[in-house]
Formats: structure tokens, sequence, C-alpha cells
């Protein structure tokens, strides 16, 4: 998979981003090629939600550029990012606490419209068969791992071009980790190109083709999943030196 | 028996209208989170607009009522959400950042605003609109009757289809979705691709129309108005969604009809002064039990 002609769908050069006088990313240039799933590792506070956020402008990037599919994203709003294709799971799932499991799902289909969101919903359903069990539901009242589905699940119903996700595994059991990641295989399959922001290095990278590794706002390392693997380093910061 | 089934009908008919002015207070406040002082101002130019058009019709020589009733809610309903637009725009847009305080203030500026603009457009006396629908409806109950006239039955009617289709729009449409999606959580619904700039303008329009319908209804009830309608009707309206639970969509439309009804029944049976007094009492007595409103949620401090 990762000798895919690369062609970058989105690419950040340099980019630096601050809350307040508090400098979150540095310098930070990395691209993902059309198809990949490419992974960004790193401890808590790294900035690797950060960096996912920036892509949206929230936080907007000080100073570099973000560009996606060849056009520059650095100052157009959230909005705008979305409907062209690039969909989040982000940080703390954000479902919405007062909507069903089924509102949920239709409110990833505003970039494309309700045009297939019969069709898609059955398609999570049979994804996340948990999803389907609390169809009628309010979100807030789901565990947080059927809210992390859910979070993922709406984000592929926009049928995004290019996936983020952020901490999918986070709290899950790891028998439902595993299930998640079988699922990003083969999502991945069809031609969507992942995203995915991990402190579960193992799983990420093991599934990932290529990964970056983020200390501080800054990248400090990348290189395929393979290798940043079997990397001293990395085994010993993030994967507790199996 | 039969004063306070009377009185029962006639709190249910001011309880309404309440509860449509109540909505626009209590969508602001779920999305911005912000009270819209101006709202109340917002329907007292609804009244003027009605009787423009009120004026203009009758000019062209349109008298049949089912005609003249139709343009008149169109046309200052449409009106009437330019105005909420607008003011959304000029007074709060450019302050979305800011600290909580500024919109407020912004609002009540807006308020003075209004209220000076229709004095020196439309001038500080009274003004007046004819009878359109004359007529009573009685019923006898045993040895009494109820009374109602039929501006009244039309008032029910249409204040609580205008409720009816505000909370189908909301529950079961996708803009409505969007609006909910906008209020619970603004950062994530414009990542899945909503413009909650746009969402947000809308929001002021739905308050608008909704304060234009009832502004339409009381004006022609009443027959008469002034630039300073708005303020007491406002605060009303303000209370009924306080009680309700401010930002919970039934909570205002309940909150209005509870309070029309406290203020009608005591009004009818103790004494017409003090309805006020017992009203707000009301509303202190709901919220010392429940701090939040009937249909509230505790507040949560978002980080």
């Amino acid at each position: 998979m990762s000798n895919v002609a690369s062609e970058k769908m989105l690419e950040f050069k340099d980019v630096d981003v601050f809350y307040g006088p508090i400098q979150a990313l540095r310098q930070v240039s990395m691209h993902i090629n059309k198809g990949e799933i490419v992974s960004l590792i790193g401890s808590n506070g790294a900035g690797k939600s950060t960096l996912l956020m920036s892509i949206f402008g929230q936080p907007r990037a000080s100073a570099g550029q973000i560009i996606y599919c060849g056009q520059e994203i650095t100052k157009k709003s959230a909005h705008f990012v979305a409907s062209n294709g690039i969909a989040q799971s982000p940080e703390g799932r954000r479902v919405f606490p007062d909507m069903t499991v089924e509102e949920n799902l239709l409110m990833g289909t505003i970039p494309i419209g309700m045009a297939h969101a019969d069709e898609d919903i059955q398609h999570m359903f049979n994804l996340f068969p948990r999803l389907k069990e609390r169809r009628n539901q309010r979100s807030s009242t789901m565990s947080g791992g059927e809210q992390q589905m859910l979070a993922i699940a709406r984000a592929l119903m926009s049928r995004p071009r290019l996936l983020l996700l952020d901490e999918p595994s986070l709290g899950l059991a790891p028998i439902i980790v595993k299930q998640i990641f079988s699922i990003l295989k083969d999502v991945s399959g069809t031609g969507m190109t992942i995203f995915l922001v991990e402190q579960n290095a193992n799983h990420a990278l093991k599934l990932s083709d290529r990964g970056y590794v983020m200390v501080n706002g800054q990248i400090r390392m990348t290189g395929t999943g393979q290798e940043l693997l079997v990397n001293p380093e990395v085994r010993d910061a993030y994967l507790g030196g199996h | 028996m039969d004063i306070v089934l009377q009185q029962l009908v006639n709190g249910l008919t001011l309880g309404s209208v309440y509860g449509l002015i109540a909505v626009g207070y209590t969508m602001v406040y779920g999305i911005i989170g912000m009270i819209n002082f101006a709202h109340g101002d917002v329907y007292m130019v609804s009244a003027y607009i009605t009787a423009i058009v009120l004026a203009l019709l009758s000019f062209f020589g349109i008298h049949s009522f089912p005609v003249v009733i139709l343009f008149t809610l169109l046309l200052t309903i449409i009106i009437t959400g330019v105005y909420g637009w607008t003011i959304e725009r000029v007074a709060y847009r450019p302050l979305r950042n800011s600290t909580r305080l500024a919109p407020l203030i912004s609002a009540i500026g807006m308020s003075l605003i209004l209220q000076n603009y229709v004095q020196i457009a439309q001038g500080a006396r009274s003004q007046g609109v004819p009878t359109l629908l004359d007529g009573t409806l009685r019923m006898h109950i045993g040895d009494g009757y109820v009374q109602l006239t039929y501006m009244k039955v039309f008032i029910l009617v249409a204040a609580f289809s205008g409720m009816g289709i505000l909370t189908y729009i909301i529950q079961k449409t996708t803009l409505g979705r969007m609006c909910r999606a906008t209020q619970q959580d603004r950062k994530m619904a414009s990542i899945l691709g909503i413009n909650t700039d746009r969402i947000i303008s809308y929001v002021f329009v739905i308050g608008a129309a909704m304060a234009a319908l009832a502004g339409v209804l009381i004006t022609l009830d009443y027959g008469s108005f002034d630039f300073f309608v708005g303020f007491v009707i406002g605060v009303k309206a303000f209370t009924a969604a306080v009680l309700g639970g401010i930002g919970s969509l039934p909570g205002a439309m309940l909150g209005g009809v509870i309070l029309g009804l406290a203020e009608s029944l005591f009004s009818g049976l103790v004494n017409t002064d003090y309805k006020d007094v017992f009203a707000f009492g009301l509303l202190v007595t709901i919220l010392i039990f429940r701090p939040s409103g009937l249909l509230g949620k505790p507040a949560v401090e978002k980080v």
C-alpha cells in the first residue's frame, strides 16, 4: 500500500499555532498522501489534537500553510473545510448530547445532503450494531465507548475523502479497540484517506502506512509504521517497552 | 364557576401570545447565551407594520377578512423577520467573541434605538387599527356561560398553530436539527459543515417572526398601541421564558401559558391591580424550588 503513486492530499508547511501567548505547534511540516493511513503519535499535551483542529481553523495557524488537494485552506472557515470532504471524530467525542443516535448520524450528512442518508445509516448500523440497538436513545445516556462509535460513524456519514480521528481508542475495552481498528482498515480499503491521532501507538502504527511522532509541538520523527514500531526511542516512550 | 372558566379561556389566549414572544427569548438564549433585550421592541415594531399593512390594504380597497388577515400576517412576519436579521447583524455579530456583557449592553442600546426611531417616525401618540372581526362565541354551561370573541378564537388557533409549526421545524427538519446542533455544541456543528453564523441569523429571524405573529394578533385584538408597548409585554414574555426554563422551547410555550393563566385567574377572582404582583410572585416561588425553570436543565458552565 505504501508504494501508491504519492499524490499529496493534505500538507502542513511550517505551521505555527498559538493559544494566547503559548505556542502549541512549532514549524510543523508533514503530509498525508491520497489513500494512505497516517498516524500521529505523541504524549498528552504534545499538540496532536491542536494540529487536527487547526485544519478547521480552530485555532487558526498564525504562520505557515495548510494545503488540501492543492488548495490553501489555512484561512478558510470550518464549515468550508467540512463541505469539501474532510470529516473529524474529535477529541472528547463531542456527540450532541440531547439528540438521539439517529439524529447525531444525520448531522454527519450536512456536507452531502440527505440523498444517501437511509442507506448510510443502515451501513453504520452494520458496522456498529450497538448503535442500532440505541438508535432512538439520547446520546448523553450512552457509555463512553458507544459515544466513541457514534462519533466515528457520524464522521463517516459525510462520505469524507479524508477522515480525521482523534484517539478513537480512548477509554475503550481492548476488544472494541480491535473492532474499531479493523473497521478502519476496511474503510481505508474503499479508498478513504485516514489520519489518525493516537496515544495507543502500538495499534495505530501496525495499521498505518506511515507515522509521525510529535513532541512538544514539533515533529520529532517520521517513518513507515514498521520503522517506527521497531525504533527503540519510540518503543521506550510510547509502547511501554514491550 | 363560569367566571373561573371564563378566566381560564382568557388566560389561555393571553398566555399563548406570551408563549409566542417567549420563544424568541429562549431560542436566542439557547444558541448564543444572551438575553435579547430588544426582542420586546421587535414585537412593538411588528405592531406598527401591522397597522401600515392594514392601511395599505384598505387603500387598495381590499376588505375581505381572510385576504386581509393573510396578507397582514405574511407581510408583517417577513418584514419583522428582516428586522430581526438586521439587529443580529448590526448589534450582536460584531461582538460574538467579546465578553458576555457586551452584547447585553448592545441589546439595551438596540431597544432604545428602536423605540426612539419609531417614536420619531410614527409619532409618540397612541395609534389604532379598526376592528376586523366582530362577533362573540357564547357557550352555555349550566346556568352561566363562557364567551369568547371571534378574534380571541382566532388568536388561540393562530398562536397554537404557530407554536405547532415551530416545534415541527425544530424537531423534524434539517434546519431544526442544525439549530439544535449549534445550540448544543457550536464548534462541533461548524466542524460538521454547518455555517453557524447563518444558523444564528435564522434563529433571530424565527424569533422575530414569532413575535410578529403575536404582534399582529394582539394589535388586531386590542386595537391600539404606542412605541412603548414592547417593554411590558417583553418583560412578561421574558418572565415566561425564565419560568419555563430559559433555553427550552417547550418551556417557553408552557411558561407563557402558565403566566397568562395566573394573571387572568388572579385578576378575575381576586384583584386586577395586583395581577402582576401575583405573576412575578409565582415566578419567584417556582425559581426557589426549580432554579432552572420548569423544563430547564441545570446550567453547566462550559469550559
